[in-house]
């Protein structure tokens, strides 16, 4: 249980890092092919990649808080 | 009333409004006049009716106070009311007693006196009439029965006085006495009765006799003078006629005083005899009443035939007076015949009849005119004597039913005295009669209730002959059952002494041999107790053998051996399947590796102080994080011994459990981490759980320990 904490965290700080990288470059590409090389859609990408990571991590430490509603499949 | 007030109030107020038609101010004015003018109205109104009602109270009390049914139905009607009657009038009279049934009987008592005395009252009457009259028969006869009833009467009211009680033998003598003497009585009064009787009946028969002699000679004498008044028979044959005549009065006047006198000696013995009977009866035997009866009945006969031959005399007397008046008569009229015969021609003397030739022819002309004189006188006076005749007749005639009636009441007076002493001597008969079924029937209730009472008595006497039979049978078996008690208990006792003997050798001797044995079983058990001490603390070794940070080897060998060791121990047994499954299997974490794994633990809970279930977002982790940097807590504070609402901060409660872990109460320890909430508690779930395993672990063996010394001390210490 103490490790679940930790491990958690790394997985979203992970996860939070490969997202906003990922999100910088989508926006770098569309700035450079769209945008006229403006800068706001590589801020856009960004925040975009970091607002998922957020709402990820959030969402993973909120986890066992969460209620999982399963469907019964009838048979 | 209030109506009338308001009804008043309205009709002023809306007067006084349709009066003005001026806004709000003036209608108030108005208001306070309307209210000013409907009180003097309401005054009056409210005067006259107080007037009323205290006029009504008033007139209500007075009239209570006259008439009390008045009061009482008001009273009755209206609640309270008695209360004010009381107050102004005082408690009402009480209704008048009626008390009527104690007057019936001073009346009573009185008639009864009365009675006597207007009995009293007739017997001096009758006393009184009879002095006057001697001859008198009918007062007599009822005078003598009044005073019979009187006298009767008065013995009866007299025959009340109590009757008191005396004893038996007192009593037999008496009643023996009583006897004799009624007997005595009884012949002296038989006797008596019977003397006067037969002088009675006597001197009667020599009365009657004596009124038959009378009327016998009152009968020839008016015979005797009848023939004299009709037959003409010759001088001399007259004078003899007028002798037997003479004789003949003569004799009916010394039989009549004859007869007189022996009624008159009659009616006294008949009076005497009523004496004798009265006293008699004033004794009161009852044998002798059928002879005083009996005696009545003689007298009452013999006054009835007295009084009828009496009558007859009378009669006869009477009819005798006629004849005598008859002859009277003539003989006046051949007097006076004589006279005038005798005044005309005094020469002749009385025997003219044969003087015949003697006479001159003037003679015999005036005798003849003399005659033809008396002829027409005799006529004349024939004439006025039928006139007067009528007249005569007529009163003669009322004179006669007058003379009737009297004697028709003295004959019904006497009749009906007859009738009532013969219907009083019936009744009494009657009476007697009846007393006598009555005395003969009460005399076979006697004789049954004697009957009863031997009855009875033997009934009783063996009731208790047989109670008193019981009562000694009863006596002699409670102590024959005592003697035999007393008995048994000696040999029983005799027995169970010797018994004990026998008992305490027997059981000596099994002592001894139970000594032994349980000698025997006392080592087994001392082996027993050794081997699963030894058993023990083998686990306790094993549970020496945490290193820091792994567990024990797992427990699951000693746990076996304990279980082989003991295996008809039940409590061990138990204490052995107790141990959880994962410290048999996996093994147990020391103390030592809880505590140092406690600081990570706790790091890590400060961390996220703030997180639970409702505030999990990131920023939520962020000022958590926030909050344990610079948050400072005592590392080590000893817990309260009571856990107050603010001790249950996380940070409080991590020092206290780091306060008893250092102080090796890991229980305590765990307790306090029990506490944490949220996602504090939920990163230290693991250490609990481990926690509690360890806990446990250690309780069971601390428990089996203990109960193998235990075992082991009592088994040393068996004797």
């Amino acid at each position: 249980m103490a490790n679940e904490h930790g491990q958690k965290w790394d997985r979203c700080l992970a996860d939070s890092a490969v997202k906003i990288a990922t999100g910088l470059g989508v926006g770098i590409v569309f700035s450079v092919l769209f945008f006229k090389r403006r800068t706001w859609p590589v801020a856009f990408g960004s925040g975009v990649g970091l607002g998922m990571g957020y709402s990820n991590c959030q969402q993973d430490f909120r986890s066992p808080y969460q209620l999982h509603g399963h469907r019964v499949k009838e048979q | 009333m209030l109506r009338v007030c308001l009804k008043g109030a309205n009709s002023a107020a809306r007067k006084c409004l349709c009066g003005n038609g001026v806004p709000l101010h003036p209608l108030q004015q108005c208001r306070s006049y309307t209210s000013g003018g409907s009180g003097s109205s309401a005054g009056k109104i409210v005067a006259a009716s107080v007037l009323t009602m205290g006029g009504g109270v008033g007139g209500t009390i007075l009239y209570a106070n006259w008439d009390p049914k008045f009061r009482a139905n008001v009273e009755k009607s209206i609640p309270y009311s008695d209360q004010v009657f009381g107050l102004a009038l005082g408690p009402a009279a009480p209704p008048p007693v009626i008390n009527k049934p104690r007057k019936v009987e001073p009346v009573q008592i009185s008639s009864m006196s009365e009675v006597w005395k207007d009995s009293k009252q007739p017997k001096a009457k009758e006393v009184q009439r009879k002095a006057e009259q001697p001859d008198a028969e009918g007062p007599p006869a009822p005078a003598p029965q009044e005073t019979l009833e009187a006298a009767a009467k008065c013995t009866e009211c007299e025959h009340e006085p109590a009757v008191k009680e005396r004893p038996e033998g007192e009593v037999a003598a008496r009643l023996a006495e009583q006897d004799k003497a009624e007997q005595d009585l009884l012949t002296s009064l038989s006797s008596n009765l019977e003397d006067a009787l037969g002088s009675t009946a006597k001197v009667t028969l020599q009365a009657i006799g004596a009124q038959e002699a009378a009327l016998q000679a009152i009968a020839q004498h008016t015979r005797q003078l009848r023939e004299a008044m009709e037959a003409e028979a010759p001088p001399d044959k007259k004078s003899t006629q007028w002798r037997v005549l003479e004789d003949a009065l003569s004799e009916r006047s010394r039989s009549v005083d004859e007869a007189g006198a022996a009624v008159l000696k009659a009616k006294a013995e008949l009076d005497k005899l009523r004496g004798v009977i009265d006293g008699a009866k004033h004794l009161k035997i009852a044998a002798a009443r059928p002879s005083i009866l009996a005696a009545e009945e003689n007298l009452h006969s013999m006054v009835v035939d007295l009084d009828s031959v009496v009558t007859r005399v009378q009669t006869a007397q009477s009819e005798a007076k006629i004849v005598s008046q008859y002859s009277e008569l003539v003989n006046e009229a051949k007097a006076q015949f004589q006279k005038e015969l005798n005044s005309i021609t005094p020469e002749i003397q009385a025997n003219w009849k044969g003087l015949t030739g003697k006479l001159t022819q003037d003679d015999l002309n005036s005798l003849i005119a003399h005659a033809h004189r008396r002829i027409d006188q005799l006529n004349r006076e024939l004439a006025e004597q039928r006139v007067r005749e009528q007249i005569h007749i007529d009163s003669a005639l009322e004179q006669q039913k007058l003379e009737d009636k009297k004697a028709l009441e003295v004959a019904i007076s006497t009749a009906l005295e007859h009738n009532r002493e013969q219907m009083r001597l019936e009744q009494e008969k009657k009476v007697e009669e009846t007393r006598e079924v009555m005395e003969a029937e009460m005399r076979t209730q006697l004789r049954r209730q004697a009957a009863a009472h031997t009855d009875h008595l033997r009934d009783v006497l063996k009731v208790q002959e047989q109670e008193l039979r019981s009562e000694a049978e009863e006596i002699l078996n409670s102590s024959l059952m005592e003697k035999e008690t007393e008995y048994r208990r000696l040999t029983q006792d005799q027995l169970d002494s010797f018994t004990l003997d026998m008992n305490a050798a027997y059981a000596r001797l099994k002592g001894m041999e139970e000594a032994i044995d349980s000698h025997v079983i006392a080592e087994e058990e001392a082996r027993k107790a050794h081997q699963l001490w030894l058993s023990v603390e083998a686990l306790n070794y094993t549970l020496k053998t945490a290193a820091l940070n792994d567990p024990t080897e797992p427990l699951e060998g000693a746990v076996q051996a304990i279980k082989e060791s003991c295996a008809e121990d039940e409590f061990a047994q138990a204490l052995a399947t107790a141990l959880p499954s994962e410290s048999l299997s996996r093994g147990v974490y020391s103390e030592a590796s809880l505590r140092a794994r406690f600081y990570t633990i706790r790091q890590l809970a400060r961390r996220v102080a703030l997180i639970d279930e409702t505030r999990n977002s990131l920023y939520q982790y962020f000022l958590s994080y926030l909050q344990a940097m610079l948050l400072f807590e005592k590392a080590q504070e000893a817990p309260p011994a009571k856990l107050s609402a603010e001790d249950l901060d996380t940070f409080k409660l991590l020092s206290y459990a780091a306060y008893s872990l250092e102080h090796g109460d890991l229980e305590l320890a765990a307790k306090l981490v029990n506490q944490l909430k949220g996602e504090s508690r939920r990163v230290a779930q693991d250490w609990l759980k481990e926690a509690r395993l360890t806990l446990e672990t250690k309780q069971v063996v601390s428990l089996l320990s203990a109960y193998a010394n235990a075992v082991g001390l009592g088994t040393t210490m068996a004797p």
